[in-house]
């Protein structure tokens, strides 16, 4: 009972009213055009298979492996970082573009493009309608991985400020990716290609952020030196270092800044190649 | 309404549309004519601002497409060529978002969606999912889609395209009727459809207005308007013939049946001379006494002005 009312407390109700919060926003602050946008688009994810599929794919692989075989249970901690959220946006790598890649390219293989952009909205409204519907998508994605939360707190007495801190981190770099996954979707009409694109994208990302690439940046010599700024470059746009730092519950403004800068770019680039794409 | 300036479209090296200018008036239907690859998609695309133009300006009610983006689509309704849908939507709901994104207050939208379902004829389709639709339904649920928010100016880029003669027929009907408080733009190949819905007409071809006018005028500009078919006996018809070609306004006699007694034939006129032909045709049976058993005078076809003016660029 006990294990409950913490649950509750600690998870339930901030996730209610961090939708609540989310609603009232699409419902009274955001333009028309946005919502309608918006509306159409969840929809669609819930009346096809797609949205059904990524979850029991997501929910499956997430679960599965991290009660049988990065040891959940037999670490002996109650504690959920280092056998749960550090392998999350492994799969998210592949997850989030499968959300994503239908945004665009769909869009154009049907050619109702056409359609939506000789509507009297601006473009900027139609990418943000898109991205919240699917970022709407992958937070369902997230609260349906309650299981795991309610084991551990089942079994023992974790910090739940860091379990809370993990997913909030999971989700900004899976938000990330969505990003990505929108600019790449704007590019081509075959959702095959926006998926392979992104994901080796994502990939990329997400492992430019690695420790040894830090140290391999400081170790330079010779004409290696002429790579120094690009290498750099994706090591700085890499998004493991923030996510570590977030999901160990370390609140750094830095951080949260980083995941929404980048989120915003990456918005304003499907933007440009959407503009690109018209002329 | 709309104004078109001086249009202009390049991609790459290519020039699809060339220096297009034209308007559009309240109470006006303007047909848009041309072979494949005219230029006639492009332009629709650049006047309902889906692409931006290389060269010129677009006005729509005052608004320019570029400028003054949102105010100047606002006004359009456009049925693109494809008649693209979403697919996992139904009929209706389909409806529902696109008057939604028209900006139609929600109490007003299921009166906005019955009415364009009804324009349509799509009421047995309502509750059908888009993707099992036939091609005719298709069409219309995105032409219902363009009519939905009562829009003052209307393009359509082949709006009879895929449909069977009857609703051929209906449409075309349906374009007259609203052209007599919208002005409409349309696009087809069907030469026909210009003289039953048009109150005007555009030729383009590779980029450029090669003729601009009323269906009438355009068919007076076609080298065989005033041809005349002449059935006639009293004389052998081989003499017939050669009298007929002598005459100052006859190009050409194409004999459809000849024999001792008589002929049967239609003679072309000469450039410009199409006018007169007639007179002198009838003022030669009389000076040699031939019975006449037919005699009329050809108004010119638009197929045939279409297929004049548009041949020597298809060559390459």
């Amino acid at each position: 009972m006990d294990a409950f009312i913490t649950l509750l407390t600690d998870f339930a109700i901030p996730t209610a009213v961090v939708a609540a919060i989310f609603i009232a926003i699409v419902k009274f602050a955001l333009p028309r055009e946005v919502r309608t946008i918006f509306k159409r688009e969840l929809t669609s994810y819930f009346t096809s298979p797609i949205a059904y599929v990524l979850f029991v794919v997501f929910l499956g692989i997430s679960n599965a492996l991290s009660f049988f075989f990065t040891g959940v249970l037999e670490g002996g901690e109650a504690d959920l970082f280092l056998p749960y959220f550090q392998y999350l946006p492994w799969y998210l790598v592949l997850i989030a573009p499968a959300v994503g890649m239908r945004l665009w390219s769909e869009e154009q293989r049907l050619g109702t493009m056409e359609l939506i952009l000789t509507m009297p909205l601006a473009p900027w409204h139609a990418i943000l309608g898109k991205f919240l519907a699917a970022a709407v998508v992958l937070f369902g994605m997230l609260v349906l991985s309650f299981p795991i939360v309610w084991t551990i707190n089942y079994l023992g007495d974790p910090d739940n400020g860091v379990i809370m801190a993990g997913f909030v981190s999971t989700y900004l770099v899976a938000l990330c990716f969505l990003a990505v996954t929108c600019v790449v979707s704007a590019m081509t009409r075959s959702q095959l290609v926006a998926l392979l694109v992104s994901v080796a994208l994502c990939m990329m990302l997400w492992l430019s952020g690695l420790p040894q690439i830090s140290e391999f940046l400081t170790n330079m010599k010779g004409g290696w030196l002429i790579l120094w700024p690009f290498i750099k470059l994706a090591n700085v746009l890499g998004v493991m270092p923030h996510f570590t730092e977030l999901a160990k519950g370390v609140l750094g403004f830095r951080d949260l800044a980083f995941f929404i800068t980048f989120i915003a770019f990456c918005l304003f680039a499907t933007s440009v190649v959407i503009r690109l794409k018209r002329a | 309404m709309i104004e078109v300036e001086d249009l202009h479209k390049h991609f790459g090296s290519k020039v699809a549309v060339d220096g297009v200018s034209f308007t559009v008036k309240k109470g006006e239907v303007l047909g848009f004519l041309g072979p494949n690859g005219a230029g006639k998609s492009t332009t629709m695309r650049m006047v309902t601002g889906y692409i931006p133009p290389t060269q010129g300006k677009v006005s729509i009610d005052g608004a320019d497409i570029e400028d003054n983006e949102i105010a100047a689509k606002a006004k359009i309704g456009y049925l693109p060529e494809a008649a693209p849908l979403y697919s996992d939507m139904t009929v209706e709901g389909f409806l529902r978002f696109a008057g939604e994104m028209r900006g139609i207050p929600s109490g007003d939208l299921d009166a906005a969606v019955d009415q364009a379902i009804e324009t349509t004829f799509l009421e047995p389709v309502r509750h059908q999912s888009v993707d099992t639709l036939s091609k005719g339904y298709r069409h219309r649920t995105c032409f219902a889609q363009s009519i939905i928010h009562d829009p003052e100016i209307l393009i359509l880029d082949e709006p009879t395209d895929g449909l069977d003669p009857n609703q051929k027929h209906e449409v075309r009907q349906l374009i007259s009727r609203m052209g007599e408080d919208k002005a409409i733009l349309f696009s087809t190949h069907i030469l026909e459809e210009v003289e039953a819905a048009c109150t005007r007409a555009i030729i383009i071809d590779r980029g450029k207005v090669i003729a601009d006018g009323t269906p009438d005028e355009l068919k007076a500009r076609s080298s065989n308007a005033g041809s005349v078919r002449l059935k006639a006996s009293g004389l052998a018809g081989s003499g017939i013939q050669a009298e007929l070609e002598k005459l100052s306004a006859s190009r050409e006699v194409e004999v459809i049946s000849s024999d001792d007694d008589g002929i049967e034939a239609r003679i072309l006129p000469a450039k410009g001379k199409g006018g007169e032909l007639g007179k002198q045709v009838s003022g030669l049976c009389q000076d040699k006494k031939l019975s006449i058993e037919e005699l009329h005078v050809e108004e010119g076809r638009l197929d045939e002005l279409f297929r004049e003016i548009t041949k020597t660029d298809s060559d390459d």
